[in-house]
């Protein structure tokens, strides 16, 4: 039985009293236990630095060349905290309300409403450590809007929150390695788990310039390995964010969450050829002041200069009227999509849509020349005066796209479509974001557990570091606390040799395949049947074929990659193999669930489950719960189901009209 | 933007291991498109030798988006490339045209020993850090983020410096292989903010000192690092660097 361990009481005290009431482990004691942290992101880094700053014996892992370099640093916009300096009607209780309607019903009341709880002290934490985030002339923090909320709460550092925020956790960690509490491994990737009697005591990580496997005992495992959107192929994750970590500890026992639910982002650039290698995320806090549009006649290849007023359809605006341009990342992409499908759609391929600041440089003109007190100002000194404000707001990424696409976006609107962002499924966690294996932790993008079937912008950086900062130094000295007479075990164990065992012949019989196509070449083709079967829309014939074609690709795979090079040195396409096999029983396991979750939700889009007007439709009756998955062999996994209880916030068909 | 396809030359640095002399070997790349980014040229090369059954060539990269900071080229004599206040992931291939040749480095410097190919260690800069990169304050000691206003200007300016990416240009830019840009951009995000304050002069010289154990050259200001900073760091930081640096040395008695 699945027990996701909620402390009972009222939602508003239960963290609270979990707090007050759970087991701690003294200083003394602390000093002998070591704690494994892979992945040194947002949700690693920050974990590293509280857990050292306890006194525990930390190692860090991560696969680039230092911590600093992790996929969080890539987030643009902004992190939510409900601190209601606008005073615009901010609350925990409204940060906690949005989240569970942003997520479609499909996240737990207790784990959302801790998360707002010390959203707050987030900020303080970041702020104190020198995190430059944007200020008013006064002095004080500003803030920006970001999709799905009517408040202004999201707390930036130009288009570079993510940057900023991760060097702040990076130097705090830097920190406690020059104490002594942190050891820090760069350029290592985890390859498996250890578990010794039913708990995880270790990992086996492979030192990628070496190629050497190394064995790490740990009291305890903290697996912070970001999210895996890569399965994609095309996606706006950085090259190497893969899955492996958490499939590794999937494979020994630790349960799946929710594998299917991903996150499609309605603002990217589109796809330009079959080069493409990645692709790139226009923030979300462009929809603060862009509005997003398509030509009303079908096919129209004018200019979008030539394109009046009267013949643009401003959709988001005309069907959300409430929160126009500002709704939720699931609804502005499948909206662009349906613009698209329907012929409407705008470029060389008429697979985009419209994000155009032609509004909002002439609004913040007028503005600015107002505050200048320059009377009947000409059109040409508004612009100017508009595009120094849009470019001090924006103009990172308004660099970005120029670079990207050699268009100017402050003269021509840029072009955007969908892409995939962030996975809000991950290994499923309780309360104390354990996972079904004892000893063996998952925080950040990792794991299942906050934002249900839809992500709300700015909301994963907050996550991560309040999973780091200020759930797990609480959580894991209530298990550690048992643990304080287990001495440190040697990595002669026989736990240890097989799993280094396993890993070193896993790796073997990749080298010794010797086939014809390349590791890119099958990870394109995974990419291509996710996205056509199991992306923004999806239904059940075509999941089963993905699923039959998966298992296909899988055999293909293991008879047919060529991987040059040799083991025992730095073999980046060796790296990248390991990495692909494991995203190729991921898909499988992602159709799996998106084929049992008859329903519409959030992110997840099954054609069979809308509204009339084309709104995700779900089921509560039949699917208000977690799907967890248990690996029993490959292939084959066993359903576990969490229900999910909603005592305060009372599901509702979802509007943003 | 016209598209157009082009046919190129490449002198790349092939270096085995750090032991390895290593060097450059030449590569015919064909019909590459001008919307391409220059490190999707270097996948097409690399998917070409493999299927050749040859070894493809090794280089850091990871966001592809200039703010990750792994990315690493020394182009035609210039640390990532041609174009102004740009990474190498970012540079795209509309900056050449058909028949060009373009000479491939890694970055070259004694603090940075090459691992293979165009992939170098930088681990040297991790250290800088460990050596007082940082404000000292525990989790959960923080006061209200509003407690302390702070001068919109100052807070900008700190910014802008705390926006380095730690990528290494300035020191594959500079003839002494000196980190000071790099450096000096730390010390000037934490010493215009008040909260960084308290430890303005031990930071100062500690991380100096342990830039000097690294290996890294000293400054004589020709200013080839700010030219190249993908981050536009400005050099004016290293000025205040030193001053940071006499006032500590003059006050601290230790
Ligand atoms: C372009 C972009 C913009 C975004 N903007 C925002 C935003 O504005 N606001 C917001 O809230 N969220 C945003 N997000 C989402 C957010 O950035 C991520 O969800 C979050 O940063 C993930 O943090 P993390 O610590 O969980 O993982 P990551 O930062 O992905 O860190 C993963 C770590 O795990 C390590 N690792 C992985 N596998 C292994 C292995 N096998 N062995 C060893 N180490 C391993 C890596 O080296 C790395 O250190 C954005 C995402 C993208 C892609
Ligand atoms: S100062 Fe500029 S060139 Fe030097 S590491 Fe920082 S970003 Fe790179
Ligand atoms: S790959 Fe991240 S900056 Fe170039």
């Amino acid at each position: 039985m699945l027990n996701s361990k909620i402390p009972a009481g009222p939602l508003d005290n239960k963290w609270t009293d979990y707090k007050g009431h759970c087991k701690l482990v003294n200083p003394a004691n602390k000093r002998h236990i070591e704690i494994i942290i892979v992945g040194t992101g947002l949700a690693g880094a920050s974990a590293a630095a509280a857990l050292g700053e306890l006194g525990y014996k930390v190692k860090t892992f991560c696969f680039q060349d230092s911590p600093r370099r992790a996929h969080s640093i890539a987030a643009q916009g902004g992190i939510n905290a409900a601190k209601n300096y606008q005073n615009d009607g901010d609350s925990t209780f409204r940060l906690f309300y949005d989240t569970v309607k942003g997520g479609d019903y499909r996240a737990r009341e207790g784990n959302v409403h801790r998360l707002a709880e010390v959203s707050a002290n987030i900020i303080d934490q970041c702020v104190a450590q020198g995190v430059p985030f944007a200020r008013e002339y006064g002095g004080l923090l500003s803030n920006r809007s970001f999709g799905g909320t009517q408040v202004q709460r999201t707390f930036y550092a130009a288009g570079q929150t993510g940057q900023q925020l991760l060097i702040g956790a990076y130097q705090a960690q830097e920190r406690q390695i020059a104490l002594g509490n942190v050891t820090q491994y760069s350029r290592h990737e985890m390859l498996d788990i250890v578990k010794i009697d039913g708990k995880a005591r270790g990992i086996i990580a492979r030192n990628l310039v070496t190629g050497e496997l190394e064995r790490h005992f740990g009291h305890a495992v903290l697996l912070c390995t970001g999210g895996y959107g890569n399965v994609f192929y095309l996606s706006t994750n950085a090259m190497g964010s893969n899955v492996t970590a958490a499939w590794k500890a999937h494979v020994k026992g630790a349960f799946f969450g929710n594998p299917c639910y991903t996150q499609i982002h309605p603002t990217c650039i589109p796809v330009s050829g079959d080069h493409q290698s990645k692709l790139t995320l226009m923030s979300e806090s462009l929809r603060n002041d862009g509005r997003i549009w398509v030509p009303k006649k079908q096919g129209d290849s004018r200019k979008a200069s030539e394109i009046p007023e009267d013949e643009r359809d401003y959709y988001l605006e005309r069907r959300y009227p409430a929160f126009g341009n500002l709704v939720p990342r699931d609804v502005a992409s499948r909206a662009a999509k349906e613009r698209c499908d329907a012929g409407y759609g705008v470029g060389t391929s008429k697979q985009a849509v419209y994000l155009d600041y032609a509004d909002a440089i002439d609004r913040y003109g007028k503005i600015e020349c107002r505050k200048l007190g320059i009377n009947n100002p000409d059109a040409d000194t508004i612009r100017k005066q508009g595009m120094a404000v849009v470019k001090a707001k924006y103009g990172n990424l308004f660099d970005m796209y120029e670079k990207i696409t050699g268009e100017n976006p402050y003269e021509i609107p840029m072009r955007i479509y969908p892409a995939v962002h962030y996975t809000m499924g991950g290994l499923w966690v309780d309360y104390e974001l354990m996972t079904t294996v004892p000893g063996l932790y998952c925080l950040g993008e990792a794991n299942f557990s906050d934002h249900g079937a839809n992500r709300l912008g700015a909301s994963a950086l907050m996550q991560g570091l309040a999973d780091g900062y200020f759930v797990i130094p609480y959580t894991i000295g209530n298990y550690l606390a048992d643990d304080i007479r287990t001495k440190p075990i040697p990595t002669t164990d026989p736990a240890f040799e097989a799993a280094e065992k396993e890993v070193r012949e896993r790796i073997e019989t990749l080298m010794k395949i010797k086939g014809k196509q390349t590791v890119e070449s099958f990870h394109k083709r995974l990419g291509k049947i996710m996205w056509d079967k199991c992306g923004m829309a999806r239904n059940e014939k075509g999941l089963q074929e993905a699923i039959v074609e998966i298992q296909q690709l899988r055999k293909e795979f293991w008879s047919d990659v060529r991987i040059p090079g040799d083991i025992k040195e730095m073999n980046p396409e060796l790296d990248k193999a390991n990495r692909v096999a494991d995203f190729i029983e991921l898909g499988e396991l992602m159709c799996k669930d998106a084929l049992n979750r008859r329903e519409s939700c959030g992110g997840h889009f099954r054609e069979e489950s809308q509204t009339e007007e084309g709104e995700a439709m779900r089921d509560d009756e039949n699917f208000q719960y977690v799907a967890a998955w248990e690996f029993k062999a490959v292939s084959n996994w066993e359903l576990h189901k969490e229900e999910l209880k909603f005592e305060v916030a009372k599901p509702t068909q979802r509007s943003y009209k | 933007m016209e598209h157009y396809n082009m046919n190129l030359t490449l002198k790349v640095w092939r270096q085995k291991n750090k032991d390895d002399r290593g060097q450059f070997e030449t590569y015919q790349v064909k019909n590459i498109s001008s919307e391409m980014s220059f490190l999707e040229m270097f996948d097409v090369l690399n998917e070409e030798l493999i299927r050749e059954g040859r070894d493809p060539i090794t280089f850091d990269h990871d966001c592809r988006e200039g703010i990750c900071g792994a990315c690493s080229m020394y182009i035609d004599g210039r640390p990532h490339g041609p174009w102004e206040a740009n990474t190498t992931c970012q540079l795209h291939m509309r900056a050449y045209k058909d028949g060009d040749t373009i000479v491939v480095e890694p970055w070259r410097a004694k603090a940075f020993p090459v691992i293979k190919d165009l992939m170098v260690d930088r681990s040297a800069f991790d250290r800088i850090i460990q050596a007082g990169g940082y404000i000292s304050v525990n989790t959960g000691n923080a006061v209200d983020a509003n407690a302390m206003p702070i001068e919109k200007d100052k807070a900008d300016l700190a910014f802008a410096n705390a926006a380095c990416i730690g990528c290494g240009a300035c020191v594959a830019s500079c003839k002494n292989s000196s980190a000071m840009l790099f450096l000096s951009a730390k010390v000037s995000h934490l010493a215009l903010l008040p909260q960084g304050d308290p430890e303005r002069k031990d930071r100062a010289l500690n991380m100096v000192a342990q830039l000097d154990k690294e290996g890294f050259g000293g400054c004589t200001n020709t200013g080839a690092c700010e030219a190249v900073c993908p981050k536009e760091i400005s050099i004016s930081n290293i000025a205040r660097l030193n001053s940071e640096y006499l006032r500590a040395g003059l006050t601290v008695d230790k």
